[in-house]
């Protein structure tokens, strides 16, 4: 009962001091959307550009063979290095560190042919490994190119998915059609689920078609790869693993390792890297913003406590007489500023979710392309209440303690 | 048991000290029944102030059933006015935002006692200086009188030993006002100290002794009747 007539003089002063109570809550109000949002934009941001970035691949290594610029036992310069599907299987097994490589075969203007329907198109030969290392995750009622596949050269061929709607019309299953490429029937498998990939070396998935690698060097007599695919076990040690490709492939090759330019080397964990350091600064900085402005809040909550304070010095003293001690009276006056910051707060964090729930609505989906999906993580709704909470203390001790040192005789003459 | 030696208070208005009180040395025994008079600045509430432990001598010593009172710290302080001290002030100092009920509990609220226990007490005390039938009525909604003795009813919470009032009838009409006294005779006779401050000779009359305050000094103690 005491503290619930706490809370009813409390209204009143607040009633009292309409414009001033608004103002104050507004002020925590908005530091809390401030941090909330801010950094919920952050997070979906930074998840939406590693997706993208991962449209390519999660953290893999795209290798080319180039020209040899350094003499090397007693050979000259200028000897382009070629890729074959064993150089693969060679480096897989010399490089513990290597979790997955695929070759990459690839023949331009291929006409694909479905019926009535031709595109002229990028075709790959490609390991199954390939899947995984690049994203490229079938839609539901397909799968992607599989190791009997590869074994077998089968005529199977998996689709990009605009490839798909341009073919057999928007978003239909064509698994087990078949497709003639220079007039060779090939059966579809799957279809690739639209990804988000801003970064690419020859041509989006989107507009693609995949064939296994065996199939590919049989059908087209390519003996040599376009280029390798390949992932560390781990990001961090990407870098190790592409020094040991050059140690592996220059022996092989009889190319010095030192000669950088003999291979042509992409490696997106650096982009990773990059992305995770960006965030970190970023994210730190709308922390930064956020927080001052809650702080800000905070000192007009100190403002309107110093107010309240003084306006119930004869409360003060009346409960003084009757008992209270200065403890008893901090208390008071600190749940009370507590109540108005998770008042302004509870308003901020219901006006943050709301609009957070608002990107989820379908009509959003373009805005999420850009920005990502904004996402209130707990450790930021933690992280916020744990500023709020300081926030609240810092405002309510000063004002509070005044009101508890009072002389109670001064207190009663008011 | 109230020991005052020498007492003296002197407030600081900017450089200039005020004297409020000065040398006042005076013993009241438990269940005595006391008016104190003097003109105005003649440092009665500043008195009163000391005696209930809302405030500290400047000087002197004062000792309250044997226990030294200049040395304590606030905690003591609010703790003896909680347990030993009931005041009775001139404008009722009730909280206009609770109830008659409520007010009564406060002193019982500090001193830690249960819920439900604390509402009977209030309820029996509300009941004494007959006003059982007001319990949820705010102050605002109360006569002059009414509010007076909600707030007897308060001092009275934690049965405390002392009864201070300081005028507690000079905002009431004389019917009021005698029925107020009337209720601190019956408290005298139930064998708490009363204390009060008044202007009026016929309050005064009706104690058994009388203290007069002239410019902070004590200039008589004489016995009534
Ligand atoms: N806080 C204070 N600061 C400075 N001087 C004070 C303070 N309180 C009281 N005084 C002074 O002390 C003297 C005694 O005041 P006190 O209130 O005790 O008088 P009183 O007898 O109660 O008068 P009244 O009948 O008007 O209530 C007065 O001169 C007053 O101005
Ligand atoms: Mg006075």
């Amino acid at each position: 009962m005491y503290y619930l007539k706490l809370v009813g003089q409390f209204y009143q002063d607040m009633r009292r001091q309409k414009l001033r109570t608004f103002l104050t809550m507004f002020g925590i109000c908005w530091g809390t959307i401030a941090v909330v949002l801010l950094l919920a934009f952050g997070v979906g941001l930074e998840a939406r550009s590693r997706q993208s970035m991962h449209g390519m691949g999660t953290n893999v290594v795209i290798l080319w063979g180039s020209k040899t610029t350094m003499p090397f036992e007693g050979m000259g310069i200028g000897r382009q290095i070629r890729f074959r599907q064993e150089d693969a299987e060679y480096l897989e097994r010399k490089i513990p560190q290597m979790a997955l490589i695929s070759a990459e075969y690839s023949k331009w203007n291929v006409k694909i042919i479905y019926k009535k329907n031709a595109r002229s198109i990028t075709l790959k030969g490609v390991q199954p490994s390939f899947g995984e290392l690049r994203n490229i995750i079938p839609e539901q009622g397909g799968r992607f190119l599989n190791d009997l596949d590869m074994q077998h050269s089968r005529r199977t061929i998996f689709l990009g998915n605009k490839l798909r709607d341009a073919l057999f019309g928007e978003g239909s299953n064509p698994a087990g059609r078949v497709v003639m490429l220079g007039g060779v029937p090939y059966t579809v498998v799957g279809v690739l689920q639209k990804k988000t990939q801003n970064s690419n070396y020859s041509g989006s998935d989107e507009n693609m078609a995949l064939i296994p690698a065996s199939t590919f060097r049989g059908s087209y007599g390519h003996r040599y790869a376009d280029n390798l695919v390949y992932r560390a076990v781990d990001p961090d040690l990407s870098e190790l693993v592409n020094k040991d490709v050059y140690r592996e492939l220059g022996r092989r090759f009889k190319f010095d390792p030192a000669d950088k330019e003999a291979l042509s080397l992409w490696d997106t964990t650096e982009g990773d890297r990059f992305i995770k350091y960006f965030f970190m600064g970023f994210k730190a900085f709308l922390a930064i913003a956020g927080v001052f402005t809650l702080l800000v809040g905070g000192i007009g909550v100190a403002n309107i406590m110093y107010v309240v304070v003084r306006e119930r010095r004869r409360e003060v003293g009346i409960k003084m007489a009757l008992g209270a001690t200065g403890k008893t009276i901090l208390m008071q006056f600190m749940v009370e500023t507590f109540l108005i910051v998770a008042l302004g707060a509870g308003v901020g964090f219901g006006f943050s979710a709301a609009v957070v729930q608002v990107f989820k609505l379908p009509i959003m989906s373009n805005v999420i392309i850009y920005v990502g999906t904004p996402t209130i993580s707990p450790a930021v709704a933690l992280g916020t209440m744990l500023v709020l909470g300081i926030v609240g203390f810092s405002a309510g001790y000063a004002p509070a303690r005044r009101a508890a040192r009072m002389d109670p005789v001064r207190a009663l003459e008011f | 048991m109230i020991e005052l030696e020498k007492v003296s208070k002197v407030y600081r208005m900017g450089t200039v000290p005020v004297v409020a009180l000065d040398g006042v040395s005076v013993e009241i025994a438990a269940g005595e029944f006391v008016s104190v008079l003097g003109p105005s600045g003649s440092g009665k509430s500043t008195l009163m102030h000391l005696i209930g432990c809302l405030d500290t001598p400047s000087g002197g010593t004062y000792r309250l059933d044997g226990r030294r009172v200049e040395g304590l710290k606030r905690n003591d302080l609010a703790e003896i006015r909680n347990r030993k001290i009931g005041f009775v002030f001139q404008n009722f100092n009730l909280l206009g935002y609770a109830t008659a009920l409520e007010n009564v509990e406060l002193p019982m609220v500090y001193k830690k006692m249960r819920g439900r226990e604390r509402k009977s007490k209030a309820l029996e005390l509300l009941g004494l200086v007959g006003l059982g039938d007001r319990a949820v009525h705010r102050p605002s909604e109360l006569s002059g009188g009414q509010r007076q003795r909600v707030a007897l009813a308060r001092a009275l919470a934690n049965d405390p030993e002392i009864i201070l009032a300081d005028e507690p009838t000079g905002n009431l009409d004389s019917q009021s006002g005698r029925e107020i006294v009337q209720l601190f005779r019956k408290l005298h006779q139930a064998g708490k100290t009363v204390i009060v401050v008044t202007h009026d000779k016929t309050i005064a009359a009706e104690t058994r002794r009388v203290l007069n305050l002239f410019d902070g000094k004590l200039v008589s103690d004489s016995p009534n009747h």
